[in-house]
């Protein structure tokens, strides 16, 4: 019965029943549910209040659909610690969607440490969509440390789908070798008393890297964040950009900290940040055509965070 | 009646008067031009009929259907039948044109984006799920935000140099979605400087330093604002005043501002 909450939760029965979706599901430290495609080992080891995960994507292999990660706890207690190790060999291809839920959440902490290789000419997209319960109650503390190989391209992307946020911090480190790319994008939306720590940090040390650290967080009530992104350029015709934008509404609290750091003559590296209320122009269009001041607030957030 | 009646209206903005002793009145179902050069008001006239934040402490009166709206907020404006489209339209990061124009839709349907897209010559599969943002030129936001109003249903549209960053293939679907608005029953203000949008009007008024100097049918106006105004030979200009008293003790300089 958990389980099946779990996929109703996070609305991925149908992936699953795919026999050429590779999927893990886990609940706490129990794996549920796992099937793998041919090139795809997913080796998952019993730890302490987790699991160990191994993936390894063969060389020049092609995972066409996205593989789902389902990690969730479905009762209100719990710990969930995860530690991936992927390694994403020559000139493969994968896209992972991770779900993680925490529906019915009030003590639950969820740890996962990942470190990740991407290799040449290889292309590794994360998406990590979490779903919690309306009152928070969960710590989410994400951490990857990704190293892309020549011409490897990396994105990943943070959503808050579902609930509030309880405390998160994330902290992703890339290095970014000859001629890769990498863009992380986190959009999280903070109400209640939720703290938000975002710290994301790209190294372009190879010539032609490139890399985006995109930031959009809204805050409302009394939700705090800090967002730190760092983006250094280190080789020729490296280039990167850090965009950091954040709504502050109520009595919420932000704090943007871009560090850009460029050490080569050929290299370029910009950033732009905007924080506070929302823009008077945006919010005037909206209550013109007839929407409320909180309506126009909330389109505008939806907007931001879509 | 007519639709809207502005009486005596003064603005100041920083101590300085914007808006002179303006009065007006508009009757239902006409479209109108407000033209005058930069800098004559006509933007600040058009924001504090919409209420707008820096511009709705004003004196004087306006009133729409019969009731002062002095004290009420843009949404309240709004939900009697007032809207605004400004030159340089905003920006929305993310959101969707489909979703802007039914948020502002009286009569929401799977259809409402579609239909107002293609009443001011926008293709709705190109455009629909794409973001009012940066990705847009201004004119296609212009655009869109004609079509929001088109989907509003509005009794009183004031648009605030409408042409400005149109191209010339698309004057005119603008010029029919404006004529569309009337046909709806609306009242239309152009705010403009430009002759082929006052030409889409009926009856004029023409602004010199946050005054009305002078009105008429278009025909006159137009001709007169074309051949007179740029440059600008003062008809019936304001005198010059230095320390226009405002009351309460205080003394300002006038000055205008679009």
């Amino acid at each position: 019965m958990k389980v099946e909450r779990l996929y109703k939760a996070a609305k991925i029965e149908d992936a699953l029943s795919d026999p050429e979706t590779a999927h893990l599901v886990l609940n706490e430290d129990e794996v549920v549910g796992i099937s793998g495609v041919p090139g795809l080992t997913v080796d998952p080891t019993p730890i302490q209040d987790g699991v160990d995960v191994d993936i390894k994507l063969d060389k020049g292999t092609i995972i066409e659909k996205p593989v789902h990660l389902c990690f969730g706890v479905t009762g209100e207690k719990g710990i969930q610690k995860i530690l991936l190790d992927i390694e994403i060999e020559e000139d493969a291809e994968i896209g992972i969607l991770a779900h993680c839920v925490f529906p019915k959440a009030i003590d639950v902490k969820h740890v996962m440490d990942a470190d990740i290789r991407i290799g040449k000419n290889a292309r590794y997209s994360y998406l990590e969509k979490h779903i919690h319960s309306p009152k928070g109650g969960v710590d989410v503390i994400p951490s990857a440390d990704i190293d892309l190989g020549e011409n490897a391209r990396f994105t990943s992307d943070f959503e808050l789908i579902k609930g509030r946020v309880g405390k998160i911090d994330i902290d992703y480190e890339t290095t970014c070798r000859k001629n890769s790319v990498m863009e992380m994008t986190a959009k999280v939306d903070g109400r209640g008393d939720d703290i938000i720590d975002i710290s994301e940090v790209g190294n372009l040390v190879g010539e032609g890297a490139r890399g985006v650290l995109t930031t959009r967080v809204a805050l409302r009530d009394e939700a705090r964040a800090e967002v730190y992104n760092e983006l250094t350029a280190d080789a020729p015709h490296a280039r990167g950009h850090v965009d950091c934008k954040e709504i502050v509404q109520d009595h919420g609290s932000a704090k943007a900290i871009p560090i850009v750091e460029v050490n080569h003559p050929q290299a370029h590296v910009t950033h732009e940040a905007a924080i506070g209320s929302v823009d008077t122009k945006q919010l005037e269009t909206l209550m013109s055509r007839g929407l409320s001041e909180d309506e126009s607030v909330d389109l505008i957030i939806e907007g931001l965070l879509s | 009646m007519g639709i809207l009646e502005v009486k005596n209206l003064k603005l100041f903005v920083e101590d300085n008067q914007i808006l002179n002793d303006i009065s007006l009145n508009l009757e239902k179902n006409k479209i109108y031009a407000i033209v005058g050069p930069n800098g004559a008001g006509k933007s600040s006239l058009a924001f504090a009929i919409m209420g707008l934040d820096g511009y709705n402490q004003y004196r004087g009166d306006i009133i729409f259907k019969g009731k002062s709206i002095n004290n009420i907020s843009v949404s309240e404006r709004a939900e009697r039948g007032i809207t605004l489209a400004w030159q340089e339209p905003a920006r929305f990061e993310g959101l969707t044109v489909k979703k802007f124009i039914e948020s502002a839709a009286a009569e929401k349907s799977d259809e409402t984006a579609k239909t107002a897209l293609e009443k001011v010559g926008m293709d709705p599969d190109e455009y629909i799920n794409r973001a009012v943002d940066n990705g847009l030129s201004g004119g296609e936001r212009k655009k869109v935000e004609l079509a929001s109003i088109l989907a509003m249903e509005p009794e009183l549209v004031l648009l605030d140099e409408p042409d400005s960053g149109i191209d010339v293939a698309s004057l005119d679907r603008l010029f029919e979605g404006i004529k569309f608005l009337k046909e709806k029953g609306a009242t239309v203000v152009l705010i403009t400087h430009s002759a082929t949008a006052h030409k889409q009007a009926e009856y004029a008024y023409l602004m010199c330093q946050g005054t009305i100097i002078d009105e008429g049918p278009i025909d006159e106006i137009g001709k007169y604002f074309e051949e007179s105004c740029i440059p600008c030979d003062h008809k019936n200009a304001p005198e010059q005043k230095e320390g226009v008293d405002i009351g309460e003790g205080r003394t300002v300089v006038q000055s205008s501002k679009d």
